[in-house]
């Protein structure tokens, strides 16, 4: 290519065909878990944990370390609470699962 | 690692993430979908804590936010399960609005330059105020529905141009933000601040029923906070996931309003069924009804050949899929076809119901989608709609009625209708339900609960 491509260019291209990859993905899922899609997204917004790990991170410690690892707390609650509770939501219906076969 | 390295491994955790929800399309699939998803967060977690200081005092907080959630997680009861992702939400948002306050003040722990050009201050203010938003729209939707605070619609005069004016002055201190030379921490704050006093404005007017779209909505914005911030950090994970689940939560939102039939922008506008009462009594003359006992209803479910059952919020507000599930249990043992019909708004989120049902071990292949059984109701012996109310109202297919052309389960159809319900009272919808009114009606009254286990003991 000619010279550098601007990163926000490359972002926005990242952008975009997540969207798409989302949104094909998206509507394959069973309306009877969409309780669960939301958990599972739930935690999987919970990356935010990425960004609030980076402002957590710095050597210098002023009070943006504090905001951050605030952050750390708030992500992590998502992340695990999302996770978990998707899967106990999922193992109800594993339970029917064994039952009716 | 170097930057390429981390760059990777983001890549493979995205992929685990587009599994994740990829293995949700069944039910066989979704735990490991779910396993998935767990991967692909450790590898972004544990790829990032190579490239950031400060790892003990990250793990401490990893640690106290995840043993809440793991707590939250284990504890919540399947009823509340859109209170506690409307709080969830929320924690999203809060944690985008630290974060971008935290890049504005050191700019170079997150490899941006000290001075931050106006591209980024751009992609900051997007992801400060749908973070905010996120945060005081999910807190009010999470009063509503936990019952913390009234589900009625909250309307005040020009409320609409209170917003509109809110969200000019808004973006005015985000362009006094971009053009400052040096970090001007007045117009940021006063930025975020009007952002989360506009996510609090815009959900206070929706009303209860219209929680499935509102929930599916903050989903949504949560994600895109998320890649904003991840816009902002030049962070291609944080965008990679927070488009997925922004997409997710858009898609649900689409499917919630075209079951109710209500074009998004008034859903967002607000003030659905704050006329409620008014329109059931304004019909004047007093239409006769028929009544009976649970052991009535019992006798005549006891003695068909089919049965459905349609449950809808009341099932969920008195705990009844227990009973439910023994009261289908019953009749499955007397020879009684027993399915249920869900309709996609039925609940406070979308497949509420579901999951209700299934926490009982109510068994999924009986539990089917609207557009499965709905040629099926005609040649059904009795139909039991449980707590539910307008996803049944014949009214659908009448011109001029507020919720004509919405899909409901057509109930109306089978060969006798039995409806438990606490009283008379109106739907969310505000409208009287003439499907109560047929002479192949006969109403239960009484907490769904009780009703259902006087059934079970009259089987």
């Amino acid at each position: 290519m000619i010279g550098e491509v601007d990163p926000t260019i490359i972002n926005l291209t990242v952008f975009v065909l997540a969207v798409f990859v989302g949104y094909h993905v998206v509507w394959n899922v069973t309306p009877a878990l969409h309780t669960p899609l939301m958990s599972v997204t739930n935690a999987i917004s919970g990356i935010i944990l990425v960004g609030a790990m980076l402002a957590a991170g710095p050597a210098e410690t002023d009070w943006g370390v504090w905001l951050g690892a605030v952050a750390v707390t708030l992500a992590a609650i998502n992340v695990f609470g999302g996770f978990l509770v998707t899967q106990r939501m999922l193992e109800m219906f594993r339970k029917k699962e064994k039952k009716g076969s | 690692m170097s930057a390429n390295s981390v760059a990777f491994a983001y890549l493979i955790a995205s992929v685990f993430f587009i599994l994740a929800l990829k293995g949700l399309s069944s039910p066989l699939t979704a735990r490991r979908g779910n396993l998935f998803g767990m991967v692909g967060m450790a590898i972004a977690v544990a790829t990032t804590l190579t490239v950031t200081r400060n790892w003990a005092l990250i793990l401490v907080c990893i640690a106290i936010g995840g043993t809440i959630g793991a707590m939250v997680a284990r504890r919540v009861q399947m009823t509340a399960m859109p209170e506690l992702v409307a709080f969830m939400h929320s924690l999203v948002g809060l944690a985008a609005v630290f974060i971008a306050i935290a890049a504005v003040n050191n700019p170079a722990s997150f490899g941006l330059p000290a001075v931050l050009p106006m591209g980024s201050k751009l992609e900051l203010f997007l992801g400060t105020f749908i973070g905010a938003m996120t945060w005081s729209g999910s807190v009010i939707a999470f009063l509503k529905l936990s019952g913390r605070m009234s589900g009625a619609p909250v309307t005040f005069g020009g409320q609409h141009m209170v917003n509109l004016i809110l969200a000019v002055v808004m973006v005015g201190f985000g362009l006094w933000f971009f053009f400052s030379e040096t970090t001007n921490w007045t117009a940021f704050v006063a930025m975020t601040a009007i952002a989360f006093v506009l996510g609090f404005l815009i959900i206070i007017p929706i009303g209860g029923a219209d929680m499935p779209v509102v929930i599916s909505m903050l989903n949504s914005y949560s994600g895109w906070a998320a890649a904003g911030i991840g816009f902002s950090l030049g962070n291609p994970m944080l965008i990679i996931a927070g488009s997925l689940v922004g997409s997710s939560g858009a898609i649900l939102s689409y499917i919630m309003c075209k079951a109710m039939n209500r074009p998004f922008l008034s859903v967002i506008l607000g003030g659905f069924g704050s006329e409620g009462g008014t329109a059931a009594a304004s019909d004047g003359a007093q239409k006769t009804y028929r009544s009976g006992s649970a052991d009535d209803a019992a006798f005549l479910m006891g003695n068909a050949d089919s049965v459905i059952i349609v449950p809808g919020y009341g099932l969920a507000v008195a705990r009844a899929q227990h009973s439910v599930k023994e009261l289908a249990e019953k009749l499955h043992s007397k020879g009684v076809n027993v399915r249920f019909a869900i309709h996609p708004v039925a609940g406070r989120m979308p497949g509420h119901m579901n999951v209700l049902l299934a926490e009982a071990e109510i068994p999924y292949e009986q539990v089917l989608e609207m557009d499965e059984i709905n040629s099926d109701f005609s040649n059904t012996d009795v139909v039991l709609v449980l707590g539910a109310n307008d996803v049944v109202n014949p009214a659908a297919n009448v011109p001029g009625s507020p919720i004509y052309g919405m899909p409901i389960l057509e109930a109306h159809k089978a060969r006798t209708v039995m409806v438990v319900k606490r009283s008379m009272a109106a739907g969310y919808a505000g409208l009287d339900n003439d499907l109560f009114y047929m002479d192949k009606t006969m109403m239960v009254f009484g907490d769904a609960k009780k009703v259902v286990e006087d059934m079970v003991k009259a089987l």
